[in-house]
């Protein structure tokens, strides 16, 4: 990873709730700082300047639902060294993806009096399903500590450190009790990625995968503990199907599931 | 359709909302025929999807309305779905509730006066420009900024989509000690948000006032954030399950947010305008005493005092968090009440940081969610943000438009919209008819 001086940094929005720009803004200690070591080109939420591209360093958020968004991740794809999807949303789709598994159509009908006047595609889909993506950061929302590395380490050139084992690490590390062993609570952070600390374990409740799936996680033995410890489908595919539904792994386990329990 | 004539003109693009829209202003003949806010921020369906989800689900999916206010979200579901079966929750669970929502409060209002409004005050694009003019201002603000979100993380886990939050209580209660360990920052929060205060009435303030109808949460003698009735006005109070024979929704063709109204047709404004102006002889003392510091009167009908209304709002969260702190009972016998099946319909309203939001879940024996409604403060205010900006436009129409463009767009910021609650940037389109 070559290293930046004064980089140019965008920050991208699509279909999303804003909450992982805003991580940014979050950043109290470190904000200022940040805008006096790298160049805030274009960040809609935080400021009225828009420098033209191209640029150094594009976060993007979102997943692309519309017709226009398909052509604007393109034009931002051309402009930018380094592209950085961030959240759930731009890396599996987000919770919106729950469409891709029912019919658009219907639930336009649900929400709005006249569906005929909204435009959007039939699939809510990760940003890496149209154009290549240089990193990932995961979570719904990110992990704010997570930016700040990303940018520290382009800034010095040295390839950033993120997690990508499972949840089930951090848990330990925290000192939790394993609470789908001890409880039979069912609990997501055997497949889930690490990064947000093992936050719900450590508030008595089971992950619920908002990070989406770890490395290679091992869907089939994970499954099967859940259905040994008496939990349905059903509430499985529930806990599939959130933020993060539309990942690999996550849509292919769901989809299994919903077909074993049809047949 | 007649097609119109666009005039030519510099297109400014809207920052500093939290979403994407459009402003479209038509002229005729030098008046403002009509003004039209899009929101083109791509519709999501969350009342769709949530549709077959238990209704344990509704809190955390709702959340992700809004990165801004997911605390907003989760107590509207929860009070909804807890209306159900009647369950009120016990005085330690709700002084707790109130803590995780002023954390909220004071995060989401500080993060607004300071990053996304104050900027158009001195005419610079952010808050980074200001950080060089102000810079203890805007250090202080993001000291306040952050003492806000750390109430939240320790009661919600996190700052952006808390996990803590559950139907009948939380899932866990902490301890006492780690709650009261935020004292000492609340105290400097507050001598922060009272120079805040006093910094934000200097600010040059556009000369422009309208009649609006205010409304707000009733919660009796408390300045209010959850309630079981709505104050129309100090003109009326309705309760929450009436919310949809008083108040409803149109869609229209220019806009992915739907538009609420009352009934008799007339637009209302919701947020820290409508609050203040219906509650202020309720809000904390040092609040009370800055109002007279400053001699604010009521109603305020400058929308471009909006501001002040948050600046105040700021200052009572603060207070109201370490009198709860000090003197409320914080440790609930059980951290929640498992609720079980709970089928019927259940509505709840709380006060979000713009405003009411309103939640309404049908839910089959059992526990799926049948039917789900939701309406945002943003697109309750829609209608008032248009009135506002056409009543702007037309005041200022005979000067050039660069110098009221910018205005026009402030005058958008001036509801903090969030647009992402209400359906991403803003256009401003000035359309001269033939």
């Amino acid at each position: 990873m070559k290293q930046i001086k004064i980089p140019k940094l965008a920050v991208w929005k699509f279909t999303s709730c804003d909450g992982c720009q805003l991580s940014i803004l979050d950043l109290e200690d470190h904000l200022l700082e940040i805008g006096q070591r790298i160049e805030i080109a274009y960040f809609l939420e935080a400021s009225s300047r828009k420098v033209k591209g191209p640029y150094d360093i594009s976060l993007v958020e979102g997943s692309i639902s519309t017709p226009e968004e398909e052509e604007t991740i393109h034009k931002i794809r051309k402009q930018s060294k380094f592209l950085i999807a961030i959240g759930a949303c731009a890396t599996a789709g987000g919770i919106q993806a729950l469409r891709n598994f029912r019919d658009v159509a219907e639930f336009q009908k649900i929400v709005y009096p006249n569906p005929e006047y909204i435009e959007t595609l039939k699939y809510a889909t990760p940003i890496s399903h149209h154009v290549r993506v240089d990193l990932e950061l995961r979570g719904c929302p990110i992990n704010k500590t997570h930016v700040l590395e990303v940018i520290s380490a382009l800034l010095i050139g040295r390839k950033p450190s993120l997690p990508h084992h499972s949840v089930c690490i951090e848990c330990k590390k925290r000192g939790n009790p394993c609470i789908l062993v001890s409880k039979g609570i069912l609990c997501m952070g055997p497949v889930t990625s690490a990064g947000c600390g093992a936050i719900c374990p450590a508030y008595n409740r089971g992950c619920y995968g908002c990070f989406g799936p770890s490395e290679s996680p091992n869907l089939h033995a994970f499954i099967s503990l859940a259905q040994r410890l008496g939990i349905t489908n059903s509430t499985l595919i529930h806990a599939l199907r959130s933020f993060n539904a539309f990942a690999d792994s996550f849509r292919e386990a769901s989809i299994y599931l919903e077909a074993s329990e049809e047949s | 359709m007649e097609k119109p004539k666009k005039i030519s003109l510099k297109v400014q693009a809207l920052s500093r909302v939290e979403g994407e829209g459009a402003l479209d202003i038509r002229i005729k003949d030098g008046r403002v025929t009509r003004v039209h806010l899009r929101i083109y921020e791509p519709p999501r369906f969350f009342e769709a999807l949530l549709r077959g989800r238990p209704y344990a689900d509704a809190p955390d999916i709702t959340a992700r309305i809004c990165g801004i206010c997911p605390v907003a979200y989760q107590m509207s579901a929860v009070t909804a779905l807890e209306s159900i079966p009647g369950f009120q929750p016990g005085d330690a669970i709700q002084n707790l509730r109130r803590l995780l929502y002023f954390g909220e409060w004071i995060e989401s209002h500080t993060l607004h006066i300071l990053m996304l409004h104050a900027p158009d005050f001195f005419g610079v694009d952010s808050v980074f420009d200001l950080a060089r003019s102000f810079p203890e201002h805007i250090r202080d603000g993001l000291t306040l900024k952050k003492i806000g979100n750390a109430l939240v993380s320790t009661l919600g886990g996190r700052e952006i989509h808390p996990v803590n939050v559950r139907v009948g209580g939380f899932y866990k209660i902490p301890p006492k000690q780690t709650l009261t360990r935020h004292l000492d920052a609340l105290q400097q929060g507050l001598e922060i948000a009272v120079r805040l205060f006093r910094w934000v009435t200097t600010f040059p303030f556009p000369d422009f006032e309208r009649t609006y109808v205010f409304v707000s949460m009733d919660e009796g003698d408390v300045y209010p954030v959850f309630g079981t009735h709505l104050n129309l006005n100090n003109e009326r109070k309705i309760p929450v399950q009436q919310f949809e024979e008083v108040f409803e929704e149109v869609q229209v063709r220019h806009s992915h947010a739907l538009h609420s109204r009352l009934k008799d047709g007339r637009t209302y404004l919701v947020g820290p305008l409508a609050r203040i102006n219906l509650n202020h002889t309720r809000l904390s003392p040092t609040a009370q005493a800055l109002i007279q510091e400053a001699g604010l009167t009521f109603p305020i009908r400058n929308p471009f005092q909006s501001v002040i209304a948050r600046a105040l709002e700021v200052v009572h969260a603060l207070e109201s968090s370490i009198e709860t702190l000090e003197n409320g009972d914080l440790e609930p016998d059980r951290p929640y009440e498992d609720l079980g099946e709970i089928a019927g319909t259940g509505m709840g309203c709380t006060e979000a940081p713009r405003g009411i939001l309103y939640h309404r879940y049908r839910v089959a024996p059992n526990g799926e969610i049948l039917e789900a409604k939701i309406v945002p403060p943003t697109a309750q205010n829609q209608a008032c943000i248009e009135e506002d900006l056409y009543h702007l436009a037309s005041q200022r129409v005979h000067l050039p438009v660069e110098q009221w463009a910018r205005e026009c767009e402030h005058a958008i910021r001036n509801y903090d919209p969030c647009i992402s609650c209400a359906t991403h940037f803003l256009k401003i389109r000035i359309i001269e008819e033939p």
